[in-house]
């Protein structure tokens, strides 16, 4: 088991003894089921550490009954702190209803076991957590089991659990609650057996999720809703163009208002900013907002969308560097221009704008410090706070707040927002400081999607199918010039530039894929499904396209066109194909449009019926398959697809799209750049899920691709047109 | 700085603030009820709904000077109304919520809806609840449980 096997780190035995002795003061009386284990023996100091980190980081069954489960990602939506305690219970025979899911820290041993660092995104939460916390929730139990056994002076075979309870021979049984201190005492089993499938009490059930009351009564807290004593609130000026200076700050305003405590310049990434700090958020923001700053512009490049456009489509009719080269490459030139499509796409920067606004909280304290982030990369953000303050990461306790969204907003490299929070707390030492991004600042603030252009040449044989495939992508390096750029560009192509295209489930033949990635003075970031938003747009509208021409039905022409091992797609395609409601019947006025992906290893086909209402797209029914492994639980599955499909639709949108003049951003908030209302997501969306037993991929990257293609091959059956320009312009 | 009597949820509230203060803010931080969610700032995103005398309202562009003596109900007391119970019980039920940022936003504009009109049709729905933003996108389940809700108190 790869989180047990993790070698003894006392750093994090400190934090979580810290956790652990916390909660005991709060709640009085506690037995941790691995109480006289090192988490707490520590304290004492009287047991030596153990070799392997026990796994009470993950589990604490306490004497009344309820179950503790930590779960080692952010709960940003996706419904992690209800399906990995899920996989854990089942494996441990737990009581369902007793079950308590708590957000882990920053801690090596919740590091995501493929990744290597504490973090979410890349769909990984349970397609990387699956089998971790099943073997948790199975050592566990043995342990339990072994526990009874002893008691009962009988052996662990003759012991059967259901429901948090251990039964023995002779009508005996005990509760966990009962036996959790002997338990605790017992050797942390190297292996053990996990279940069948189809002994599965909870995994594959449709169960609700375990955070609905909270977040329906107000009660749940985000990061921003934290409060602590003596908290200040600080609001930081940036500069109008990325990486630009302040030159000199007239703040006499400012520091007349009442409640203002401080103002002063701070060093950004890139650049330089003012922060402005007081008791109240809404102070903080008027004398941010009343300060006069004279910014230095010198030596920063002004992005202008217009220009870089220009700049794009030039690059993008020049080979780029090789992502795929299969095939011959002058086959294209052969064939007649008759048959060949020369396709032009372009893809605006797009926002993530998370319903809370960024923030994070750091208390410094000269020598640790205490961090609260809704956080989906917490290693490296506690890496960063630590860096700011001069401090080891172990010496910053760091808090994963619950946070409203994220979608990759919150998982940045250079972890800036962290910084910015440290970079204020260092100056008001020992005072808890809550930076809080405005909505504007959010906007503006970059670390967007990147803007695409795409240029794809596609040669038509006689049968209709592509006989050769060129392909150029430009757009900025995600990674470039940071620690993921070793792992994440191949040949000078960052992978997720082409990623959807060159590993595309197609059999292309005479497939040849190149990219440029400029350098352009915008900060990017992925954005939920990352480079999948732009080419499995191109790809599938091209697909429709080949399909219309052919004369062929597009789930037949899909098919026919797919790689013998793409199983997955072709399954989802087939209970696509069989749900026929989404074709038969449609009213006047109404067209069906379909569009199919694979990314993160789970397979996609959506159909959408759609009409045209002023000049817009309404979109009355989404149907999509899905084929994502085993389906751990399958309303969370339902729930993101649904979701999913509705982000997907951000780039639809009329306002969806982030520009630049004179390398400021021209919209500033929800009234210049409009993700989807309820008007614009599908009015019903069903979701049908293909049954498998596979190990269970992603469900929060893989919704997002599909929708917008589908609905621009249905609009071209309706307007005759195709659509190669984002944001969707009035049809 | 001066000094304002709320009536939030029934109750009598004191705050000393800046006239210009949003009412949410002095939720949020005066009054320390963080369930009424600060999303944009500008009455763009429906985050911040409450009842003011009944209607619901943007919170982040009242300033607290103009509120005078009208009712304050906020998502923290919602369930003190039967239409506010079905509709948080709707919403549990339906498994609506994800992120869960905007839902007492949502909530707080569900429930203006169905007591102004309680078998609202599809576009009514829409113009109710269409400025209420959700990035998770949650819209499907909003119109199920807001029709759920209709069930439960007919």
């Amino acid at each position: 088991m790869r989180a047990a096997s993790r070698s003894f780190n006392q750093a994090d035995i400190n934090r979580r003894s810290f956790l652990r002795t916390s909660s005991v003061a709060a709640a009085g009386l506690l037995v941790s089921l691995y109480l006289d284990l090192p988490a707490f023996a520590n304290e004492g100091a009287q047991t030596p550490p153990p070799k392997v980190y026990p796994p009470d980081a993950f589990v604490h069954v306490r004497p009344d009954g309820k179950i503790l489960i930590t779960v080692n990602r952010l709960e940003f939506g996706q419904g992690v702190q209800t399906s990995l305690p899920m996989v854990l219970a089942d494996e441990m025979d737990a009581d369902w209803s007793q079950v308590v899911p708590e957000l882990a820290p920053a801690a090596d041993v919740y590091r995501d076991p493929v990744f290597g660092i504490q973090m979410v995104g890349g769909s990984g939460s349970i397609a990387h957590s699956f089998t971790q916390y099943r073997e948790l929730g199975a050592k566990t139990r043995a342990m339990l089991v072994a526990a009874a056994a002893d008691r009962w002076k009988v052996s662990p075979d003759q012991c059967r659990t259901e429901n948090s309870v251990v039964y023995g021979p002779n009508g005996k049984s005990a509760r966990y609650a009962e036996l959790a201190r002997d338990a605790a005492r017992k050797p942390v089993p190297e292996k053990v057996s996990l279940k069948n499938q189809s002994e599965f009490r909870l995994i594959g059930k449709k169960i609700p999720r375990l955070d609905s009351a909270a977040k329906c009564d107000g009660s749940q807290k985000f990061g921003l809703d934290l409060d602590l004593p003596g908290m200040k609130i600080a609001v930081v000026a940036h500069p109008p163009v990325f990486g630009a200076r302040v030159k000199s700050i007239d703040d006499k305003e400012a520091r007349g208002m009442s409640g203002v405590k401080d103002v002063f310049e701070i060093p950004l990434v890139k650049g330089s900013g003012v922060a402005v700090v007081a008791d109240r958020f809404w102070t903080a923001k008027q004398g941010r907002d009343s300060l006069k700053i004279d910014w230095d512009l010198s030596g920063v490049e002004l992005a202008d969308t217009s220009q870089l456009w220009t700049k794009y489509k030039a690059l993008a009719r020049t080979p780029g560097n090789v992502a795929v080269a299969r095939g011959d490459d002058k086959a294209l030139d052969r064939i007649p221009a008759a048959r060949r499509i020369v396709a032009e796409y372009e893809f605006p920067y797009l926002a993530h704008t998370p319903m809370e606004p960024l923030n994070a909280t750091v208390r410094f304290e000269g020598n640790k410090a205490e961090a609260w982030v809704p956080s989906q990369f917490q290693t490296m953000d506690q890496m960063a706070i630590a860096e700011v303050l001069g401090l080891k990461p172990e010496e910053v306790m760091f808090h994963t707040e619950y946070a409203g969204g994220g979608f990759g907003r919150r998982a940045v490299i250079d972890s800036h927002v962290p910084r910015e929070a440290a970079m204020i707390a260092k100056r008001l030492k020992g005072t808890p400081v809550k930076l809080v991004w405005t909505r504007e600042d959010d906007v503006r603030g970059g670390y967007y999607r990147p803007m695409h252009a795409h240029r794809v040449e596609i040669g038509i044989g006689a049968d209709g199918m592509p006989a050769a495939w060129r392909h150029v992508i430009v757009g900025q390096s995600l990674v470039a010039g940071t620690p993921f750029a070793a792992m994440m560009i191949k040949n000078g192509v960052d992978q997720t530039t082409v990623e959807g295209t060159s590993d595309t489930s197609y059999n292309l033949t005479n497939f040849h894929v190149s990219a440029h990635n400029p350098t352009v003075n915008v900060p990017v970031l992925w954005w939920r499904s990352v480079g999948n938003t732009h080419t499995a747009f191109v790809m599938e509208t091209l697909i429709d396209e080949l399909a219309t021409r052919a004369k062929m039905d597009p789930i037949a022409y899909r098919r026919k066109l797919l790689k013998p091992e793409a199983k997955k797609l072709r399954g989802a395609l087939d209970v696509l194909d069989q749900q026929s409601a989404w074709r038969t019947s449609l009213p006047k006025g109404h067209v069906a449009g379909v569009a199919c992906h694979e990314c993160f290893g789970t397979a996609v086909a959506c159909a959408v019926e759609v009409s045209i209402e002023n000049k817009r797209p309404k979109i009355h029914r989404a149907t999509v398959a899905v084929d994502c492994g085993l389906a751990v639980n399958p309303l969370t599955i339902e729930s993101q697809f649904q979701g999913g499909l509705g982000f997907g639709i951000t780039q639809l949108m009329a306002g969806g799209a982030i520009t630049f003049k004179d390398g400021r951003v021209e919209q500033r908030n929800f009234d210049g750049y409009t993700p989807p209302y309820i008007v614009d997501a599908p009015v019903t969306i069903d979701v049908h899920i293909v049954p498998g037993t596979d190990a269970p991929t992603g469900c929060g990257e893989p919704p997002v691709p599909v929708i917008s293609p589908a609905v621009v091959n249905a609009l071209a059956k309706l307007t005759g047109k195709r659509y190669r320009s984002l944001p969707l312009k009035n049809v | 700085m001066a000094t304002y009597q709320l009536n939030v949820n029934g109750q009598s509230k004191k705050v000393d603030v800046d006239p210009s203060t949003p009412l949410l803010w002095v939720l949020r931080e005066e009054l320390k009820m963080t369930g009424t969610r600060y999303g944009c700032g500008i009455s763009a995103c429906g985050a911040c709904t409450v009842h003011l005398a009944g209607e619901a309202t943007r919170s982040c562009v009242v300033p607290i000077s103009l509120v005078g003596n009208r009712r304050v109900t906020t998502i923290e007391g919602i369930a003190q109304d039967p239409v506010g119970r079905a509709v948080q019980h709707a919403w549990v039920e339906k498994d609506v919520v994800q992120c869960g940022y905007c839902q007492s936003g949502q909530i707080m504009s569900a429930v203006a809806l169905l007591k102004e009109t309680p078998k609202p049709t599809d576009a009514n729905i829409e113009e109710s609840m269409g400025g209420n933003l959700c990035r998770c996108a949650t819209y499907v389940r909003i119109r199920e449980a807001i029709k759920r809700a209709v069930e439960q108190m007919t």
